[in-house]
């Protein structure tokens, strides 16, 4: 059994409705077994995380931005929804996302690197961005501009809705991409339209470095929904379950016809913005102190170990098996080739038509 | 074989596509029940219904990011932007990301959109309906950039670019909506993409030109022709990727080039095409390579008088013409 | 008053008909123009026709409920003969069909407004047509200078002219200012060339007995240079500098001013007039090219005696030109040809002669390129002058480097190591060249 602080019974109190309503009814509860895969993916997310940002600062990764503290909300979310139906427009603090669709360490690391054989861009693009094979999975990231990836997430759901496919596209964003003029135009079009969408936004109070209170003069990014009249879910991020019940929902809401979700779940971004960011210029000590206090990891391993599911040797079992994978993964992306221009002038058009170089 | 105006032909094309094609939907300000500001739409919400035919709040950054978005999963929207001056807030979306689709994700997504752009002055449009925006465009790798100046190639471009699997942007020349009528065949037909052609063949000397000003420029060589000036037009109608060897072959031929065009002329479209021609043709020239283009002012006054201060006419061309062949 | 039929209008865009509303005014009412006649309906708008014209209402044609077709006569009017005639002129114009093309025709009339409506300002038509077109089009025409025509051709010329072996400086320019177009050099090459002789094709075959060496006796003349020339080259350190002169300038200056010189001197204005004149100039400004190495000290000469190397019939005569720094041009010319006809015709007179502090050498009449004199015994220096040959030169100008069709020559100098090192060579040689590259076309010629 689920412990009374994170289940589906608890939601009430770490979730609010921040505006109308969803039609669409919760999702199936979740048991032991689905809590410790989902506690799995966050162990070898925080592992891997943490060996890229080492990456970074030996030199050889170029650029991180850190995913430590989102894991709960990302591995949350993708639990609620189906990697092979479901469309992902993610941002680039997506790790713990892609793992759990399926993405390898060792293909995110290659990315890290810049190598070879790097799955969304083949390493054009910075880690993270571009897309994975469609046959693969719907996974998508072009841009480093925030908030581009909202009204395109709004016609990917448009096509699926005009085709009439039975699909749930999720827009990830961030409380920084809030504040940008497309994100108001994909939410007021996606309801307009009611079109099968989540907007799903992991706010961790910070855009770079500039706080909340000067982003918005609101409480919450959520509550906006009901200027769109779409139901909205402020949730708590470092409660997985907790946001899984709230994506749940909201993708019943859209597979029901009923239109966009607008969820945000509250987290903390444990690392400076990115690892090219200090954070201590703008965080005080005392803020940056205790944020780590209700860090989703050991609270989920407390729950687990509470309710018998885990014990030491599991638990062993599980951090020293996310160790070994990322430390092999580490091995074979350092030892894979950088790429060769061979193909860079392919793929500015389309093979054969007019431009293309290649 | 029917006649018709730009703007017809505009419309029969999209009619076209959209009855051929059930992947190919349009969407913009004002096209459904209005049929478009300049009717390009006109009657379609009746034969496609609003499914297909979507009206879109006054918001172009989202345009272009909903069309980009439902190209990417597998349709061919053909956007329209009520006017090339409000194209800028779509420019993230244009530039920034749709340019870059493909090559940003090694071809794992493709964006074959069109957009639909009116442009262009002589219409009492001033500093914000009458801009010459088609070069930030046509700087741009990754898109395809036509501006047709005849309903025949029009029709035959537009269909190129619903079909093309790349992002185009369409500039219509507003001017020519209502202005140029002429004939265009019955049935299905495309035009391809990235050919200039040479709309009046001559000798003495070549002008390369597009949109509304080609008119101009026929009209012109049309004139010099009476005293003995033998002018050479070509029509670029495709401004990315350029038709380089159309114009080389011209140029190597007259060893005289003028391009004109109602953009201004710095950085200009004119530019290119007299820098490809001194890099590729330089042996063959007999006088500088001159640009005949939009004045350097940020605008197209309202004014009737100020206006035609800034728009080329045929007989600036003439002028112009003039004084090359004299060279 | 003539009678004329009233066409209704293109309203609308794609309009092909419309509907006739009630009419405004009655058959036989006055009717000024503009004033409103009648009401239209299409499926597009819904407006009042105003009156074309000022004249009375004559009849209704088209009544009331009516569909017809654009450009249809929907009333009669009886108006000014000159109203008629302007409005039957401008129908007649209308009826023109366009003959059918692809590239499509302008309407005149047609527009599209600001924001996509009908709307045409007419009220300007006449005053637009009358203004002469405006300068505001960015055009660059470059002026083409009066000293760049005939001095510098477009790569097409160049081209053309040197894959046809045109001589430009003969091709007359009908571009501005004189420039030679490529219209010129194509008509140049299909004239075809004037009188050049095919050059012998066949090879010749020598055939009779072998030939034997044979043994002459030098003429006295012969013997004597001998000797003078084992002399020099025993006694004198001889050192060589050549630099490359660009006489495109001079040369354009000799051709242009040749006639008008002949006419008032009456002798030819020959290269060597001017080469004699920069090298005399040279020589003063350098006076130990103009000396002698004289038992151990350098005899500075008070006078510039310019010997001219002259191939006469028996051998090189050296006639000297005493005080040639003293001469313009035209008195270099006047002494030079009758010095020069006395050399050839060996009738030499002995102050002919004697003399000279330096010799001039004019190679480049034999077509040489390059030449190693050996110095006139005891002067300090001998220069030659060697052949002027078209080349492409990179040019530098204010627009960066260029490649050029310019006239060049190379000018030798041979000089008595004993009194002259390279620097001082160098100097004289440099102001002889800037002598021979200060000329143009408009040159005035003392």
């Amino acid at each position: 059994m689920l412990s009374e602080q994170t289940s589906p019974d608890n939601f009430e109190k770490n979730s609010r409705l921040a505006g109308p309503a969803g039609n669409g009814a919760g999702p199936p509860p979740l048991n032991d077994a689905d809590l410790l895969e989902m506690y799995r993916t966050m162990v070898l997310s925080r592992t891997l995380d943490q060996r890229i940002w080492q990456m970074n600062r030996q030199g050889r990764a170029a650029i991180v931005a850190s995913a430590q503290g989102h894991e709960a909300a990302q591995v949350g979310a993708i639990r609620a929804l189906d990697p092979e139906r479901d469309r992902f427009y993610i941002y680039y603090r997506e790790l713990t996302t892609m793992l759990a669709l399926g993405i390898t360490p060792l293909e995110l690391l290659l990315g890290f690197l810049a190598k070879d054989g790097e799955p969304l861009s083949g390493a054009r693009q910075f880690p993270l961005h571009g897309a994975i094979d469609r046959s693969r999975r719907d996974i998508v990231s072009f841009s480093n501009v925030v908030a581009t990836q909202m009204p395109q997430a709004v016609g990917v759901s448009l096509a699926d809705k005009m085709r009439g496919e039975k699909r749930v596209t999720v827009a990830y964003f961030g409380d920084g991409a809030s504040s940008m003029g497309e994100t108001h135009e994909a939410m007021n079009f996606a309801s307009i339209h009611r079109l099968p969408i989540i907007f799903f936004c992991e706010n961790n109070k910070y855009a770079i470095s500039v706080p909340l209170a000067q982003q918005m003069n609101i409480e919450s990014v959520a509550t906006r929904a009901a200027g769109y009249g779409i139901p909205g879910i402020e949730v708590n991020g470092f409660d997985p379950v907790a946001v899984y019940e709230a994506v749940g929902a909201a993708a019943n809401h859209a597979l029901a016809g009923d239109g966009p979700t607008l969820v945000e779940a509250v987290v903390e971004r444990f690392l400076p913005h990115t690892s090219d960011d200090d954070d201590t210029l703008y965080r005080s000590p005392e803020d940056l102190e205790g944020i780590r206090d209700l860090d989703p990891i050991p609270a989920t391993e407390k729950i687990l170990r509470a309710s018998g599911v885990l014990d030491d040797a599991m638990d062993e079992e599980i951090k020293s098996g996310a160790q070994t994978t990322v430390n092999q993964a580490t091995e074979d992306a350092e030892n894979a080739p950088f790429p060769e221009p061979h193909d860079f002038y392919e793929q500015v058009y389309a093979p054969g038509s007019p431009g293309d170089q290649s | 074989m029917p006649e018709m105006t730009v703007i017809e032909a505009v419309r029969e094309a999209l009619r076209e596509e959209m009855e051929r094609d059930t992947t190919v939907f349009t969407m913009g300000e004002d096209i459904g029940a209005r049929g478009g500001v300049f009717l390009a739409t006109e009657g379609f919400i009746d034969q496609f219904g609003a499914g297909r035919v979507i009206d879109t709040p006054l918001a172009e950054a989202s345009i272009g990011g909903i069309a980009l978005g439902a190209a990417v999963n597998g349709m061919r929207p053909v956007a329209e932007i009520e006017f090339g001056d409000f194209i800028w807030p779509a420019v993230n979306q244009i530039i920034g990301e749709a340019a870059r689709v493909r090559y940003g994700t090694q071809g794992r997504r493709t964006a074959p959109m069109v957009l639909r752009v009116p442009y262009g002055g002589g219409v009492r449009g001033g500093l914000f309906h009458s801009q010459s925006i088609e070069v930030a465009f046509a700087h741009q790798p990754g898109l395809k950039v036509i501006a047709p100046a005849t309903p025949y190639d029009a029709k035959g471009l537009l269909k190129s670019a619903i079909r093309d699997d790349d992002p185009v942007i369409f500039f219509e020349h507003k001017r020519t909506y209502r202005l140029v009528k002429g004939d265009v065949p019955d049935g299905d037909y495309t035009i391809p993409i990235g050919q200039a052609d040479v709309k009046r063949t001559g000798s003495d000397m070549t002008i390369v030109s597009y949109g509304l000003v080609l008119h101009y420029c026929l009209e012109a060589a049309a004139t010099l022709a009476e005293e003995g000036i033998d002018v050479e037009v070509v029509d670029l109608r495709t401004l990315r990727p350029l038709d380089t060897g159309t114009v080389l072959e011209s140029v190597r031929k007259t060893s005289k080039a003028m391009v004109v065009h109602e953009d201004t002329k710095a950085g200009g479209i004119g530019g290119e095409i007299a820098a490809v021609i001194a890099e590729e043709a330089f042996e063959d020239l007999d006088a500088p390579v001159k640009r005949l283009a939009g004045p350097e002012v940020p605008a197209m006054p309202f004014s009737p008088l100020l206006e035609a201060e800034f728009m080329p006419s045929a007989e600036k061309i003439a002028t112009a013409i003039r004084e090359l062949a004299a060279y | 008053m003539a009678l004329i039929g009233i066409e209704l209008p293109q309203v609308g865009e794609s309009v092909t008909e419309a509907v006739i509303g009630k009419w405004l005014k009655q058959p036989g009412e006055t009717v000024e123009k503009f004033d409103a006649l009648v009401e239209v309906v299409t499926d597009k708008v819904s407006m009042e026709f105003p009156a074309p014209h000022t004249g009375t209402l004559k009849s209704i044609i088209a009544e009331e409920g009516e569909t017809v077709p654009m450009g249809a006569v929907i009333a009669e009017m009886d108006v000014d003969d000159a109203i008629a005639q302007a409005a039957v002129e401008a129908s007649e114009k209308q009826a023109e069909a366009p003959a059918p093309n692809l590239v499509g025709t302008l309407i005149q009339g047609a527009n599209v407004g600001p924001t996509g409506g009908t709307f045409r300002d007419t009220a300007l038509d006449d005053q637009l047509a009358e203004r002469a077109p405006a300068a505001s089009m960015a055009s660059a025409s470059p002026p083409v200078t009066q000293t760049m025509a005939g001095r510098s051709y477009s790569p097409v010329v160049s081209r053309l002219a040197a894959a046809n072996g045109i001589d430009l400086s003969t091709v007359t320019g009908t571009g501005r200012g004189g420039r030679v177009t490529k219209q010129d050099v194509q008509a140049a090459i299909d004239a075809g060339p004037e009188s050049a002789p095919a050059p012998a094709t066949t090879p010749v075959v020598h055939e009779g007995p072998l030939g034997e060496d044979r043994v002459i006796e030098p003429s006295p003349i012969r013997r004597m240079i001998a000797d003078h020339m084992v002399r020099s080259v025993n006694e004198i350190p001889h050192a060589w500098s050549t630099i490359e002169v660009d006489m495109t300038g001079l040369v354009a200056c000799r051709t242009a001013q040749r006639e008008t010189f002949r006419e008032r001197h009456g002798v030819d204005l020959t290269f060597l007039a001017f080469t004699a004149y920069a090298a005399s100039h040279a020589l003063r400004d350098n006076p130990l090219v103009n000396s002698s190495w004289e038992d151990g000290k350098i005899r500075l000469k008070g006078r510039v005696n310019l010997g001219l190397a002259v191939a006469a019939p028996d051998g090189l005569v050296v006639p000297v030109i005493h005080d040639a720094d003293r001469e313009g041009i035209s008195g270099l010319a006047k002494r030079i040809a009758p010095l020069v006809e006395r050399a050839r015709s060996g009738s030499l007179a002995l102050d002919d002669v004697q003399g000279g502090t330096f010799t001039l050498n004019n190679t480049g009449t034999l077509g040489s390129v390059l030449g190693g004199a050996i110095i006139n015994h005891p002067q300090a220096a001998i220069v030659t002058t060697e052949s002027i040959v078209k080349r492409p030169v990179v040019i530098s100008g204010p627009q960066g480097d260029a490649i050029a069709i310019r006239s060049m020559m190379n000018i030798c100098l041979s000089f008595d190591h004993r009194i002259i090192d390279g620097a001082e060579a160098s100097a004289f040689m440099q102001n002889f060249k800037r002598g021979l590259e200060a000329w143009n076309t408009d040159s005035e010629l003392n």
